[in-house]
């Protein structure tokens, strides 16, 4: 098994006509996921058509649902429509939806957040790269790529890889894959200050699949969900746990690129995220090139 | 996005929250006129306070030598002294650096008496993914040194986003201010009032230090928002054109300007390794790497995913007006897009900039041969490395030699 999705997983793009969401769609369907629906309001009856295949759009989740048996969503909706988007899709009953837009105003997803109260719907993201579960064939071919991850870097295999930002889950998995060890499930969880999945929702999940059989956890700097991971892992975790804070060197006060990734008021700090990883037993990668080696040596 | 003092204050004068009554001047001659009619509507002491995005004001000496940038005066004359001692000045306080910040506006209001002061604040959760609002008794003070010491003196109110702030909330934190009587409904209003600011202006956080009893003309007790500081959230400018326009450029590090323009996120440090970096975690990462090989980093600097040749000039040319970079750091790991095109863009970067600073490049990803192949035959100085370790320990050997 894997978390989050399997090869099979039936996936809709909402935003599948834009720029963005249009190529990562093709490189989605290039990777072997399945595709199965596109949303675009206004755009129901026409065709996504890539690599010789057709992708039915239809004008509501609901109806892409209903058609094709999708279960699963990417939200390429530009910014001012993305909580709309997210909402929609927890509506229309979806088991998972994953938020790839950027700049969502925080104020939307407090309330996107406070509308999914209760609803069995979970969302990952926004602002992420995605989830990556890795397929059999060459260069990972035949997973689910939801998002915006290279699938080439991928290797089918048992590590579980989270992480707040895209480029550095692409490092820490291309390190593995170098190495001749796969994931089992790759999951980028956004740079958002409000996301709907933390650190600590994957760390259970990885520590419930019995493929993973080791994690890597990269965090950064920022709020307090990497400190809330490791107060569990501590005392339940029972795979080994790799991780790397971003950030160290960060002036307080500024917001590095992602918008939660700031320390405000002496609290997210690099050191007091790392001294928790240390307390909780978890290795520290001193360094972003040590991501995979510190774990390896934990196995 | 931060704004002045008077422009948060005229924010939350629109959603009910009581401030002392003032305006903003750009000349002693205007403040000199706003005095005589706040002193003819009985006013006793006015103040002049100097409008700066940084804090520490009333501390700070301008570098002319005029000590304190905000001023009590009892006469419109004083109000004229110290408005020129001010205006078109710089300012340096803790928070703005050597090198201070110019004065070009000042906010001349009214100083009633103080009974009491209080701290109060709005600001996310991250915890609860919800707004709290925070007060103390601890009022014009530093916060964070209340919620070190004292944290029992910090009381929190979380706000359910699906109904907004009820007045039960805001009695509550009255309460717990030990406010008596009348006053509960004048705080119960004026909270109510910040609370709707921060939600309606999307700010990412709005703090009243202090938040003030204060003895109005007519001799009554009120509450009233002496200080406010508000900051909004970049995201949702989109869709408040008139909090757009409150921008002040001048407040804003030149580069920082310019690096938006062309879609980069620029900010300086005091280091002399530049970065250039795609993607906020890798360029943080980056940073911190630089520093535990033993050199410091001159700045952060992600390009995005899809760094375009006009981009990667454009870096070049901003971290090269740094003139305390004494090398640059380029790490990429290209997983869709194509290092080739990265490649070429460094290239044309280094020959259009004329760059003599030792060049280290780590590429990684998509099409990595070609660009590595093309960086090698440019006939332009490239240290290349293979991990970003490897790299990052080549730029601080290139700086220390």
């Amino acid at each position: 098994m894997s978390i989050l999705v399997t090869p099979q997983t039936r996936v809709l793009v909402q935003g599948i006509t834009g720029s963005f969401g249009a190529r990562h769609t093709q490189l989605s369907i290039d990777y072997g996921s399945l595709i199965v629906a596109g949303v675009t309001p206004g755009k129901g009856g026409q065709f996504f058509e890539h690599g010789g295949k057709k992708v039915p759009i239809f004008d509501t989740v609901a109806e892409a649902m209903k058609q094709t048996g999708a279960t699963t969503s990417a939200v390429f909706v530009p910014p001012p429509f993305a909580a709309d988007a997210i909402l929609e899709g927890v509506d229309a009953g979806l088991d998972l939806v994953v938020a790839i837009t950027e700049g969502i105003p925080v104020n939307d997803m407090v309330r996107a957040k406070r509308a999914m109260l209760g609803k069995k719907t979970r969302l990952i993201g926004p602002n992420c790269p995605g989830v990556v579960t890795p397929g059999e064939g060459k260069d990972s071919h035949g997973g689910c790529r939801i998002g915006i991850a290279p699938g080439y870097i991928h290797k089918k295999g048992n590590i579980g890889v989270v992480s707040r930002s895209g480029t550095l889950t692409y490092e820490a998995v291309w390190q593995l894959t170098c190495r001749g060890v796969g994931q089992s499930t790759c999951v980028g969880i956004g740079g958002d200050p409000v996301n709907g999945t933390s650190h600590l929702d994957v760390i259970k999940m990885f520590n419930a699949d019995p493929e993973t059989t080791g994690i890597i956890m990269i965090g950064e700097i920022g709020g307090s969900a990497e400190e809330e991971a490791a107060e569990w892992i501590k005392n339940n975790c029972k795979k080994p746990v790799a991780g790397f804070i971003a950030g160290a060197t960060a002036p307080p006060g500024r917001r590095m690129g992602h918008a939660g990734a700031i320390v405000s008021g002496g609290k997210g700090t690099a050191a007091a995220k790392i001294a928790a990883f240390k307390e909780a037993g978890i290795g520290i990668a001193v360094t972003p090139s040590e991501m995979a080696d510190t774990l390896l040596k934990m196995m | 996005m931060n704004i002045h003092e008077y422009q948060g204050k005229q924010l939350l004068a629109q959603y009910g929250v009581s401030v002392p009554p003032g305006e903003v001047c750009d000349s002693a001659d205007a403040a000199k006129k706003v005095a005589e009619g706040l002193f003819a509507k009985g006013e006793k002491l006015v103040v002049v306070k100097s409008q700066i995005h940084a804090g520490g004001r009333g501390k700070g000496t301008f570098k002319r030598g005029f000590q304190g940038g905000v001023k009590l005066c009892k006469t419109a004359d004083d109000v004229y002294e110290k408005a020129k001692a001010m205006i078109g000045q710089v300012l340096v306080t803790k928070q703005t650096g050597p090198d201070g910040r110019l004065v070009s506006k000042l906010l001349v209001a009214a100083a009633p008496e103080i009974k009491k002061e209080f701290y109060c604040a709005v600001l996310l959760d991250r915890e609860s993914s919800r707004p709290i609002m925070m007060v103390s008794t601890e009022g014009g003070v530093d916060i964070e040194e209340v919620a070190e010491k004292h944290p029992e003196k910090i009381v929190k109110e979380t706000i359910d986003p699906a109904v907004g702030m009820m007045p039960y909330q805001a009695r509550k934190l009255a309460g717990a201010l030990g406010l008596k009587g009348d006053l509960i409904a004048s705080a119960a209003k004026l909270l109510l009032g910040v609370y709707k600011t921060w939600w309606e202006c999307d700010a990412a956080m709005v703090e009243i230090n202090p938040l003030c009893i204060i003895v109005g003309p007519d001799g009554k007790e009120a509450m009233s928002a002496v200080d406010a500081k508000v900051s909004l959230d970049d995201n949702a400018l989109y869709r408040h054109k008139n909090i757009q326009e409150m921008r002040d450029l001048a407040e804003e590090s030149p580069l920082e300007i310019e690096a938006s323009k062309f879609s980069l996120n620029y900010i300086k440090l005091d280091g002399s390794i530049a970065c250039l970096v795609n993607g906020a975690g890798l360029a943080m990462a980056t940073m911190d790497i630089i520093q535990h090989f033993g050199a410091n980093p001159a700045n952060f600097l992600d390009v995005g995913g899809g760094a375009s040749k006009e981009q990667v000039t454009a870096a070049f040319k901003i971290i090269l007006s740094d003139v305390s970079v004494k090398a640059i750091f380029v790490n990429i790991f290209g997983g869709i897009m194509d290092c080739n095109v990265i490649a070429t863009g460094i290239v044309a970067a280094v020959k259009e900039t004329g760059l003599k600073l030792p060049l280290v490049v780590r590429l990684e990803g998509n099409n990595v041969v070609a660009g590595k192949k093309t960086l090698a035959e440019s006939g332009v100085a490239i240290i290349t490395g293979d991990s970003m370790a490897d790299a990052a320990k080549k730029v601080v050997a290139s700086v220390k030699a």
